[in-house]
């Protein structure tokens, strides 16, 4: 297997293209403002976000009363209900629901979920024509890549890149990268998709606890096309997407897109709660690790996200060095802290790609407290992560300096006397990252203990 | 009220200046301070690292050599917000702390200065100091403004400060941050320092100096005119118009 990569090593390979990296930067800072003008029109936004947090609070504390209650209700309205433990029994239950119907193509709504458990390889592998109907889902299908970005999975891409893409896949002009045409061609190619579809495939935003319908939230209209003209609807819903009451959703609504693209409200927010006559409506509900988290004293509230993505845009880091660099579903922050959870090896390097600035934290809809919560990943990955030797030496020694003030004292004035007398070729090596790019500080002639004493204490 | 001054490892090592004009500060404000020649670190370095253990001996050492006093003042945000998340836990025995700037603002509440500095001034806020102790409000929240450093930076004579497109991006220092994703942070750093060209910057201040000194790093390497300060320097300067020129 390939090792993954660090996400400093995938950074720095992202920003040698100085150019691109400064477009990603300003494109997703101009959603972050965008954000910003959209909550300042909200008296209450501070006051939305604690009480979503609550909620969410009551949701989580509460979780197995609450999916059972949802269960119930959508068993009532006519919804087949199904549980997965993992990625894997949900890949299942989509398979044997395929199959007992004998559908051969069906259409997808973004869903991250499905991401997270690979379902469409899954499928493509069993033969199947997977099409995911969100403009920069099929954008980066025709590309064979992932998301870079939960909310705009094809943010990584260019106008250009993408009317190149278009010509491969759909036959536009060589050449073509006007907004408009390409986005006719592609409505016109997946319209066919629509109506060949036997099933649709969407995720949940919102499943509602005490009517067990659901809701899904795009701006293209895209879930609602598939699910209007396919005989069966497979919605796919992490078991955390829950909320207790209809009423709750006017919180978490007003929130969800203002904090994600800083729009009022999704263009399309469709309830769902029973298979119309003669149709079907299925609903997974999978854990894949929920439930782990969940159990995680320290990180349990990060299940609280509603996918809004505001973390990633206001994030300098995920700004400058792309979704790719995580190498995880969910990039940025959040995924910082949900996918150690997932597999603390693998994403291991996730929680040290933060200069733990809190930006998340302050944007976050529902006040997770991500910059604390990667903070404590630290602590835990320097103990059940892959070691690294020569960095717990250093920490050791410093901690060990730092605790003897004498000591510390002599080893400052060494530091600043070999810096003063060594020839520049000597600090300025390859071993010194920091001076890679940046000048060391200036020697002074003085510490500031030795001018106290001089000037102070006699 | 007796006041313990505690200076960040690396600014007492490199900086003295800074250590020097934040103590000048507060015996010019007619505070009782003491500088405990016994300090070292407070062990944010190896807490941030994910060995907040090695942080300890650190940590037992800063209570003993501050345990005699009412308060503890640093002129760093960063360092103030770890002294007070992972030293002390808020006990009434123990002694308050208090970042340099809002022990000016807050407990001293001083509403004049005598410093006199004419330069252009671009305000690095700092995110330890700006988000973990509200020195000011953070842009992504929404509420009432206030900026404790540029309340203070206002009472200076002759100062121009400077309006940034982005009020409080993160510079890119973040500690070890700062070696092992060197690449994101030098160029987080080279487009907070464009931000501050742009409008014309000559003197980058803020109220913490590692983020400066990641800042001044890349400056110095390019050969920039432009210079950065702390904000306590800032605050105790004494530079006439005639010596501006």
């Amino acid at each position: 297997m390939k090792a993954t990569p660090t996400h400093a090593a995938a950074a720095e390979e992202f920003l040698k293209d100085d150019e691109r990296s400064h477009w990603h930067d300003d494109t997703l800072w101009h959603v972050r403002t965008k954000r910003d003008v959209s909550a300042q029109k909200i008296p209450e936004w501070e006051n939305l976000r604690t009480n979503a947090s609550q909620i969410k609070d009551h949701v989580l504390s509460n979780l197995d009363q609450l999916l059972l209650k949802f269960e119930k209700n959508a068993i009532e309205n006519g919804i087949e209900v199904l549980w997965a433990k993992d990625a894997d029994e949900h890949n299942q239950h989509v398979l044997r629901i395929l199959e007992e119907n004998q559908v051969k193509n069906l259409v997808k709504s973004k869903s991250i979920l499905t991401e997270e458990c690979g379902l469409n390889h899954f499928l493509e592998d069993k033969g199947y024509d997977v099409v995911d109907t969100d403009l920069g889902e099929r954008i980066i299908q025709f590309n064979k890549q992932v998301p870079s970005h939960i909310v705009m999975p094809a943010i990584h891409l260019k106008k250009k890149e993408i009317g190149d893409i278009f010509h491969e896949h759909l036959g536009t002009d060589a050449g073509a990268d006007d907004p408009a045409y390409l986005t006719e061609a592609a409505r016109q190619h997946l319209r066919q998709k629509f109506i060949q579809a036997k099933a649709a495939i969407t995720g949940v935003n919102f499943g509602i606890a005490e009517t067990g319908g659901f809701v899904v939230c795009t701006n293209e209209g895209n879930a609602d096309m598939g699910t209007h003209l396919a005989d069966l609807h497979i919605a796919c819903m992490g078991i955390e997407k829950l909320i207790p009451r209809a009423a709750d959703l006017g919180v978490f609504l007003r929130l969800l897109a203002r904090s994600a693209t800083g729009q009022s409200i999704t263009n399309y927010t469709s309830h769902f709660h029973r298979p119309r006559e003669g149709k079907k409506m299925y609903l997974i509900l999978v854990d894949n690790g929920r439930t782990n988290q969940l159990g995680r004293e320290d990180f349990r509230n990060s299940l609280k996200c509603i996918r809004c993505g505001a973390c990633m845009n206001t994030c300098p880091i995920y700004r400058r060095s792309s979704g790719f660099s995580y190498g995880s579903t969910v990039p940025g922050p959040i995924g910082s802290i949900l996918s150690p959870g997932m597999d603390l090896k693998k994403h291991s390097t996730l929680p040290f790609a933060s200069t733990l600035c809190g930006s998340c934290t302050n944007v976050c809809p529902v006040k997770i407290n991500i910059h604390e919560q990667l903070y404590k990943w630290r602590q835990v990955i320097t103990k059940e992560g892959p070691s690294q030797p020569s960095k717990k030496w250093a920490m050791r020694f410093g901690g060990n300096v730092m605790s003897k003030p004498k000591l510390f004292d002599m080893m400052g004035n060494l530091a600043r006397k070999s810096l003063s007398i060594s020839p520049r070729g000597f600090v300025y090596n390859s071993f010194n990252a920091w001076g890679k790019h940046r000048e060391l500080p200036e020697v002074p002639k003085e510490s500031f203990k030795e001018w106290y004493r001089k000037n102070r204490k006699q | 009220m007796k006041v313990g001054l505690f200076i960040p490892c690396y600014v007492e090592q490199f900086y003295p200046q800074v250590a020097i004009a934040s103590l000048e500060l507060l015996e010019s404000a007619g505070v009782d301070v003491d500088y405990p020649l016994k300090q070292t670190c407070c062990g944010q370095p190896m807490a941030n690292s994910g060995y907040q253990e090695f942080g300890e001996g650190p940590a037992a050492l800063f209570r003993k050599n501050f345990s005699e006093f009412d308060y503890v003042v640093c002129p760093s945000g960063s360092c103030t917000l770890h002294t007070k998340d992972h030293i002390y836990s808020g006990q009434e025995n123990e002694p308050k702390v208090y970042e340099l700037c809002e022990f000016l603002t807050d407990v001293l509440k001083i509403k004049e200065l005598t410093a006199d500095f004419p330069f252009k001034v671009g305000i690095h806020a700092s995110c330890h100091g700006l988000r973990g102790l509200k020195l000011a409000k953070p842009s992504e929240l929404m509420g009432v403004e206030f900026n404790k450093p540029k309340q203070l930076l206002e009472m200076v004579s002759g100062i121009e400060l400077i309006e940034l497109t982005r009020k409080d991006e993160c510079c890119g220092f973040g500690g070890t941050f700062a070696v092992l994703e060197e690449a994101v942070s030098v160029g987080m750093g080279k487009d907070r320092i464009k931000d501050h060209e742009e409008q014309g910057v000559q003197v980058i201040t803020g109220a913490d100096m590692s983020c400066l000194m990641h800042l001044e790093g890349i400056l110095r390497r390019n050969k920039s005119p432009m210079k950065v300060m702390h904000i306590a320097e800032i605050l105790n300067a004494k530079v006439s118009k005639t010596q501006k020129q």
